[in-house]
Formats: structure tokens, C-alpha cells, sequence
């Protein structure tokens, strides 16, 4: 088996407070391989965002890693100072936020915020920056057209896509996702999942989805996990998360969850 | 037992802004609320779900058609109506006064509403109320919004509707900020509340699988226009209309990989699909009992 591009061991960590600390991720511990899309499902609070944070290093105060190691690549992330951080980030690391449609800078054009990426790592100009970005806009289906666009002139739908070309621009070897279809209508939502499939086969990057639809999971991943209270409380083939779910609790989302098809659950949530 | 729906949209339309610029969030719409049933209205953002329940929470006028309450006009502000007709907002967060306790935000529509009961007489229907909504009544009155999670807030909020005996609660995507094992439990209160109040439900949701767990009959909207319509299961499991089919495909369901190329066919034509179900169609067919659509064009 090859290395995994991303290692994440015996990690944990804790919200600093007054009194007493509260462990939001405990002891948690799994690998992506190569080109794999792998999903982290679970509620709110139960760790999966303070996860993704912290393998981008984008965690802040009062969150602070007590132990473990998160290995890019065979590289502790955890050792980056600050200019390899910088690096780091969007060559190696990129992340597609839960409000993606609103991280784009809403005073400039599309192709000032590709040029802005563009130069910084790779030191291209205008032009090349100019060119460069209208193939970026091509892999997720946005006519050239729209550099000339201001944020607020595309959809939802569009600007969440442009995020995620932006987020290619360099070709990294994991793209990190924290809900970045909540927001977005289903139709839309499939257009941009289906699309991130193909484009990871074609390019060979991994994917770490994070979400709390398992439903959409199973349909799009190679393999999930289950968070519960910052546990990791199951890991295994996204067919056998659905099919023959291990944990008590992965059975009782699969239970929670109201189906379109077929026989209806009928059962008191309590 | 009457057939007169408890509230009804005869052939309201609501247009923004003017001349070529103008949007029908809603056009020609119509649908009957009736007591004791749940009427599901599905459609993606921009559909003009909301716009009918403003309309029907009169927060705004229509420019074409009439809200029927009981069965006549409602056209001029009455307390009576304001009473039977309650609402339950997406957002827990966001409908309660964070400076305020449970027991001040029940107590309030019951001192407003039903100015016959005395102090001990309000304090009995809270607790009634919380009771209803499976709360501790002991445990919670006191407490602020800042203490409850979402779920409980959803509860309140609830119950705070049910204070003042309504007859029709428009439900504006109650669970799709909540978690997903606390959703259920929300859906089951809902579904409990129309059975045992015999309360009319318009339940608002882009999640077509819970507008499946608790509405008889659904709506499909798209560009102000409802495209679709029928009992549940018929609408779900005979879909007619090309953007129903089109929503329904784009459902997560665990069923299906993305990777399947059958998957992938059906999602081919959107753009065509889209901008032939925004033409205005007044005709309507009927393709089932009581299940109907406006078919597109061509």
C-alpha cells in the first residue's frame, strides 16, 4: 500500500476555558490515501470542523492541539513555521469553507482574486495569471467570461464553484471541504459534487469531505468516519457504513433520517 | 365535519419591481388548507415558497387573487385571523428574545390573546403547553434562550405558537438548522400536534424526504409557479413533471453511487429543464387522482 497523503494520529484537542477544558477531538486517528474521498460525518460540536482547522492549521485560540500528529505526506504539519505554513497552504492544503460563497472578496473581480493566488505562489503576471484562470473556470463549467465579474453578479452555485477552481489553482494534493454544499439547493449541490468526483479522478487529489448528510456521503465517498463527541467512533467502506453500520450511533442516524424511497421509518426519535 | 378549507390562495400572484424588470415570486397560485391535514411546499431557494407564506401570513398584500379564510375574503386586518394563524421560523436561534425566559415568551401570546385567564389559570397553560412540546416545565420556564440547544428551541417556539389556539401553522423549514437525530423529533411533534389539535400544517421545506414523513399532499414549485401537485406518495413515486423528476433525482440517496453513468444521464439536461418550467403555463393536466401538473411547453 502506498503512503497516505494525509496521516492523522492519536490526535486531540482541547477548547481552553475559565474553569475547565472541554477535549473537542479525542484520540482520533485515521489516513487518506492517494485520490481517495474521504468523508467525516457527524453533528454539531462533535469535533469534524475543529479537525479540518486544525489539519490547515487555520485553528485559532482557545483551540489548542494537546497531542498527536497530523503527517502530509509523511511532513508533521504541526512543525510548519511561518513561512513553510505559507506554503504549505493552497499547494499542498486548500479548503473549501462552509460559507465559501461569501469567502471571496467582494470588491474585486474574479480574475483579481485568481491573479491574487497566482502571483503570490507562482509569481505569474497578468496575462499568464489571466490565462491560467480561464482554464481553472473551464474544469468547473464558468464561461472565461465571468473574470471580468464581481462576486456579487454570480449565483450561489457559481461563486461556490469559482471557490473551488480558485482552490485547484495549485494543484494540491488534499482538498479539504466543511459542508460546502449546506447552502446550496440540491440540484446545485449534486452539479458540484459530481464535478469534484471527476475532477480528483483526473487530477489524482484526495478529498476530505466534511458533512452531516450521510446520505450524500455514501453516494460520493470512498470511505467515512463517524464522529460522536469527539470520538471517532467508526471507520469503514462508505457501502458498509450504510449497509451494515457497526455503531450504536451511525444506526441511529441512519434510523433518524426520513427516506424518499421505499418503506418509511415510523419510530419516535427519542 | 365541513369541507371548506380552514385557508386557502385563490389565484394570488405577487410581483417585484416593474416593467422588464419584473419577478413573479408568485404566479397564479392556488392551494386549500384543510383542519387536521399537512400540505407539503417543496421547491429550491428562489421558488417562491417563502413569498406564499408571507402571503399568508399577510405580511404581504397580493397583487393578483385572494387569501380565503373560512371560506370568505380576508382582506382587511383581523384579530381573529391574526390569532388562527400562526408561524414557526427556520432559524431557533434567532425567534426567541435572548433576554427573555421561556415562561415570559409563553406567557405573553396567552396574556394578549386570552385576556379572560388569571395569573394561576396562564400558569397551568404553560405548563400544559411545555408539557405538549415534551418539555420538563419544571426545569425549563426559567431558563434563557442561551441554555437550550437548538432542538429546544424548536420546542418553544412551538409551543409559543400553539399558545394562542391557532387553527393554521405555516412551518418555514422548522427542522433544516437542526441536527439531524433531533429532526425526527420535531417532525413526530408536528405530526402529533395536527392529529391531536386537528391543526391545518403547511410544512415548507427543500427536503423532500421529511416532506414526505408528514405531508398527505405536496406542492412542487419552481419560479413562482407551482409545477406539480397531488397526494405524497403519488407525486414521489410518480413524478410527471420534467423539474419534479429533476428535483427528485438530485435527492441524496445512499442507494445510488455517483459513479453509476445511469446517474449521470438525468442530470444532462438541467438548463433546459429550468428554462422551460420558468415559462408562465396556465394550462393544467391532470395525470393521476387528484394529481396534476402544468406541462411545459413544447
Amino acid at each position: 500500500m502506498s503512503m497516505p497523503v494525509l496521516s492523522v494520529k492519536n490526535l486531540s484537542i482541547d477548547y481552553i476555558g475559565e474553569k475547565s477544558d472541554f477535549r473537542a477531538v479525542d484520540d482520533v486517528s485515521f489516513d487518506i490515501a492517494p485520490g481517495e474521498f474521504f468523508g467525516l460525518a457527524g453533528e454539531s460540536g462533535c469535533g469534524k470542523s475543529t479537525i479540518a482547522f486544525a489539519i490547515s492549521r487555520l485553528h485559532r485560540p482557545p483551540a489548542l492541539i494537546r497531542s498527536g500528529e497530523i503527517l502530509l505526506e509523511g511532513r508533521n504539519v504541526l512543525d510548519l513555521d511561518k513561512e513553510q505554513l505559507r506554503k504549505f497552504r493552497w499547494s499542498e492544503v486548500a479548503m473549501v469553507f462552509q460559507s465559501a460563497m461569501n469567502s471571496l472578496n467582494p470588491v474585486l473581480t474574479i480574475e483579481t482574486q485568481f491573479y491574487d493566488v497566482l502571483h503570490t505562489h507562482l509569481g505569474m503576471n497578468r496575462s499568464q495569471a489571466r490565462e491560467r484562470a480561464a482554464q481553472l473556470l473551464e474544469l468547473v463549467d464558468i464561461s472565461p467570461d465571468r473574470l471580468k465579474s464581481y462576486p456579487h453578479q454570480c449565483s450561489g452555485g457559481m461563486r461556490q464553484r469559482i471557490v473551488i477552481a480558485i482552490c485547484l489553482a495549485l494543484n494540491p494534493k488534499l482538498l479539504i471541504m466543511d459542508e460546502p454544499t449546506t447552502a446550496l439547493d440540491v440540484v446545485v449541490q449534486r452539479e458540484i459534487l459530481q464535478r469534484i468526483d471527476k475532477l480528483r479522478v483526473e487530477f489524482g487529489f484526495s478529498v476530505l469531505f466534511i458533512t452531516h448528510d450521510l446520505g450524500l456521503m455514501v453516494q460520493v465517498c470512498d470511505r467515512i468516519g463517524v464522529m460522536l463527541e469527539g470520538k471517532l467512533v467508526e471507520v469503514n467502506a462508505a457501502q458498509d457504513i450504510y449497509t451494515a453500520p457497526q455503531h450504536d450511533y451511525t444506526r441511529k442516524l441512519w434510523a433518524s433520517m426520513p427516506r424518499l424511497h421505499g418503506e418509511q421509518i415510523r419510530q419516535g426519535a427519542q | 365535519m365541513t369541507d371548506t378549507p380552514v385557508l386557502a390562495l385563490d389565484n394570488v400572484s405577487k410581483v417585484f419591481g416593474r416593467g422588464d424588470g419584473a419577478v413573479y415570486a408568485a404566479r397564479s397560485v392556488s392551494f386549500a388548507l384543510k383542519a387536521g391535514r399537512t400540505l407539503a411546499l417543496v421547491g429550491e431557494s428562489g421558488s417562491g415558497k417563502t413569498t406564499c407564506a408571507r402571503l399568508i401570513m399577510r405580511e404581504y398584500q397580493p397583487d393578483q387573487g385572494q387569501l380565503l379564510f373560512r371560506g370568505t375574503p380576508a382582506t382587511h386586518a383581523m384579530a381573529d385571523y391574526r390569532r388562527a394563524v400562526q408561524m414557526i421560523f427556520q432559524d431557533p436561534f434567532s425567534v426567541l428574545n435572548p433576554a427573555h425566559t421561556v415562561h415570559y415568551h409563553l406567557e405573553r401570546p396567552l396574556r394578549l390573546h386570552q385576556k379572560e385567564l388569571n395569573k394561576a389559570q396562564r400558569e397551568a397553560a404553560i405548563a400544559e403547553l411545555l408539557e405538549r412540546v415534551k418539555l420538563d416545565p419544571a426545569l425549563m420556564a426559567p431558563k434563557f434562550p442561551h441554555e437550550l440547544s437548538g432542538g429546544q428551541r424548536q420546542r418553544i417556539s412551538i409551543a409559543r405558537a400553539l399558545a394562542v389556539g391557532p387553527e393554521v401553522i405555516v412551518a418555514d423549514e422548522p427542522t433544516s438548522m437542526l441536527d439531524v437525530s433531533v429532526r425526527l423529533g420535531i417532525l413526530n411533534l408536528l405530526n402529533e400536534m395536527k392529529r391531536s389539535l386537528g391543526l391545518a400544517l403547511l410544512y415548507i421545506t427543500h427536503d423532500i424526504a421529511t416532506a414526505r414523513y408528514v405531508a398527505e399532499d405536496i406542492i412542487v414549485m419552481y419560479a413562482g409557479q407551482i409545477v406539480e401537485w397531488g397526494p405524497t406518495e403519488s407525486v414521489l413515486t410518480d413524478p410527471q413533471h420534467p423539474y419534479t423528476r429533476l428535483l427528485l433525482s438530485a435527492v441524496p440517496d445512499p442507494d445510488v453511487r455517483f459513479a453509476q453513468s445511469s446517474y449521470n444521464a438525468e442530470m444532462a439536461d438541467v438548463e433546459n429543464i429550468r428554462r422551460l418550467s420558468a415559462v408562465p403555463q396556465p394550462v393544467v393536466s391532470e395525470v393521476g387522482r387528484g394529481h396534476f401538473i402544468r406541462p411545459i411547453p413544447g
